[in-house]
């Protein structure tokens, strides 16, 4: 075992992993993270901690990676390039390793003009792929990224994400080849709303041999309704919602449209599932945490391994 | 003035390797006033590298290699010269290393960091622009500059941000990481990408204020 993560327990005996996430509030309040964590609480391995999405001020992610953990989950940090630099990331890396986060996933971050504070200066001193190289020297070599040495290292497992529908497409899978490279030892993706690219992006990753280097979680999300769906489709980056979901909320009365989200869901989970190299689900109920249970239960991924 | 210098020898011959006939290019302009680029200087790379085994097949000045109309006009009179090189090392500012990748499908590599623009942009701010970051890495990305022209400053790839050639922040900036990508492919040399760029040393660039380490 490369750290104490109960994420890597359950990928390394071979289970089918279930992570989900929690956005941190825009307050000091840590009864919503309470809240929400308790929602996940027995449906996965362990809950990821957004940092800072859409470049919006929130409860830092280390902060709230501890309040969840207190309601008895298992934290995965967010750690975006965004607002720190390199020595700013290598010191929460160490304050996160001491507090007993297991679970690190590297990422870029949204640009900073997406969010409350677009005057705000972006700092990108290394891009997500660098910082997992760095977390992977600290933990395994047990040096900064200038050299110097330390000794208590941060044993943390290393996560990165994965993009199959931002272009250019045939890039995709070289960039995830880089990450494994860097060192990730697992990897979420987008939101899969378009299974066939997410399946041809497969084949791509299966046939450089990522798949044995690296645990893939699929990436998924119920939708709430017709409007989240045409939105998601026109108006986010790296986004591919195809017109075929959209139209199979559209053919259900308006009452029952989250319902068919939330089946939409779980259809996806039994399709991803069943393709070779993935290794768990990323279930991304943001602000909608109150069906991840539902969705699991009828998913067939309950009990979690304890 | 576009200060720029030469980058250690070493760099240069690791960008040549396994290319054998090589095209120099000089500037007339801030390359010759900085001497990093001039008629001397394109003389010496030419002895150096050919003490080094390479075969230097031509070399040719330019009056500005910033001047975009120019560089097409003469680059087109000279495509016949060009044609049998591996590559072309070009010895001036980085925007003039990015007008010529502009202008020719050869493969160029630049034999020198651009370490101030002294207050002086190119022509093209929106196309072609050097941040005078003071590392170089237009050998990696195939003459265009990511430095420069993406939003996050990424050295690994496109972010997953990238759609449709066009970069998440605005329609408007085209995706560099999208055209980078393109160009290598076309060139052959997408395999460059495949190493994982390690972290960028920025304490060269004007960053931190004035330069210091210099």
């Amino acid at each position: 075992m490369k750290s104490k993560s109960n994420l890597e327990k359950v990928l390394e005996a071979g289970q089918f992993a279930v992570t989900g996430e929690i956005g941190p509030p825009t307050s000091a309040d840590p009864e919503v993270i309470r809240k929400k964590a308790k929602l996940l609480r027995g449906c996965v391995d362990a809950f990821n901690v957004t940092d800072g999405q859409t470049a919006v001020v929130r409860m830092s992610s280390w902060a709230a990676c501890l309040v969840g953990r207190d309601e008895g989950l298992e934290p995965t940090l967010q750690m975006t390039c965004r607002d720190r630099n390199r020595i700013a990331l290598q010191m929460d890396i160490l304050g996160a390793a001491a507090l007993g986060i297991n679970n690190i996933l590297c990422l870029t971050g949204d640009h900073q003009i997406f969010g409350n504070h677009p005057e705000s200066k972006g700092v990108y001193d290394l891009d997500s792929i660098q910082l997992i190289k760095v977390i992977k020297d600290m933990r395994d070599e047990k040096k900064f990224q200038c050299g110097d040495e330390m000794a208590v290292e941060p044993r943390v497992f290393i996560g990165a994400a994965a993009n199959p529908f931002a272009d250019p497409f045939d890039f995709r899978d070289l960039r995830l080849a880089k990450k494994v490279k860097a060192g990730a030892d697992f990897v979420q993706t987008q939101i899969i709303y378009n299974v066939d690219k997410f399946v041809e992006w497969m084949k791509r990753v299966r046939d450089k041999g990522l798949h044995q280097r690296v645990n893939i979680l699929a990436g998924v999300a119920p939708i709430k309704s017709v409007g989240a769906a045409r939105y998601m489709q026109s108006k986010v980056p790296g986004m591919d919602v195809p017109d075929a979901v959209v139209e199979r909320l559209r053919g259900v009365p308006k009452e029952e449209v989250s319902k068919e989200g939330t089946k939409l869901c779980v259809d996806i989970i039994n399709q991803v599932r069943e393709i070779e190299g993935v290794a768990g689900v990323h279930l991304m109920a943001i602000e909608w945490e109150e069906v991840v249970q539902e969705i699991c239960e009828a998913a067939g991924l309950l009990p979690r391994p304890s | 003035m576009l200060i720029s210098e030469q980058k250690p020898l070493e760099e240069i011959l690791g960008y040549l390797d396994g290319e054998q006939k090589i095209f120099l290019v000089g500037c007339r302009g801030c390359a010759e006033g900085c001497k990093s680029g001039g008629e001397i200087q394109v003389e010496e790379m030419k002895h150096k590298l050919e003490e080094k085994g390479k075969t230097v097949i031509g070399q040719t000045m330019f009056d500005m290699v910033c001047d975009e109309p120019l560089v097409k006009v003469k680059m087109n009179q000279l495509k016949a010269k060009i044609e049998p090189a591996d590559s072309l090392l070009i010895l001036c500012c980085g925007v003039g290393v990015q007008t010529l990748a502009a202008a020719t499908d050869k493969v160029v590599h630049p034999g020198c960091n651009t370490i101030s623009l002294g207050g002086a942009h190119a022509e093209w701010r929106e196309a072609e622009r050097c941040l005078e970051c003071g590392d170089c890495v237009l050998d990696y990305t195939g003459g265009l500059c990511p430095v420069a022209r993406c939003s996050k400053h990424l050295l690994n790839g496109p972010c997953g941000g990238s759609q449709d050639e066009k970069c998440e922040v605005n329609p408007d900036i085209p995706c560099v990481w999208h055209l980078i990508v393109e160009r290598l492919t076309k060139l052959g040399r997408l395999d460059k990408l495949e190493e994982v760029k390690g972290p960028k040393n920025w304490s060269v660039s004007l960053i931190g204020g004035p330069p210091t380490t210099r």
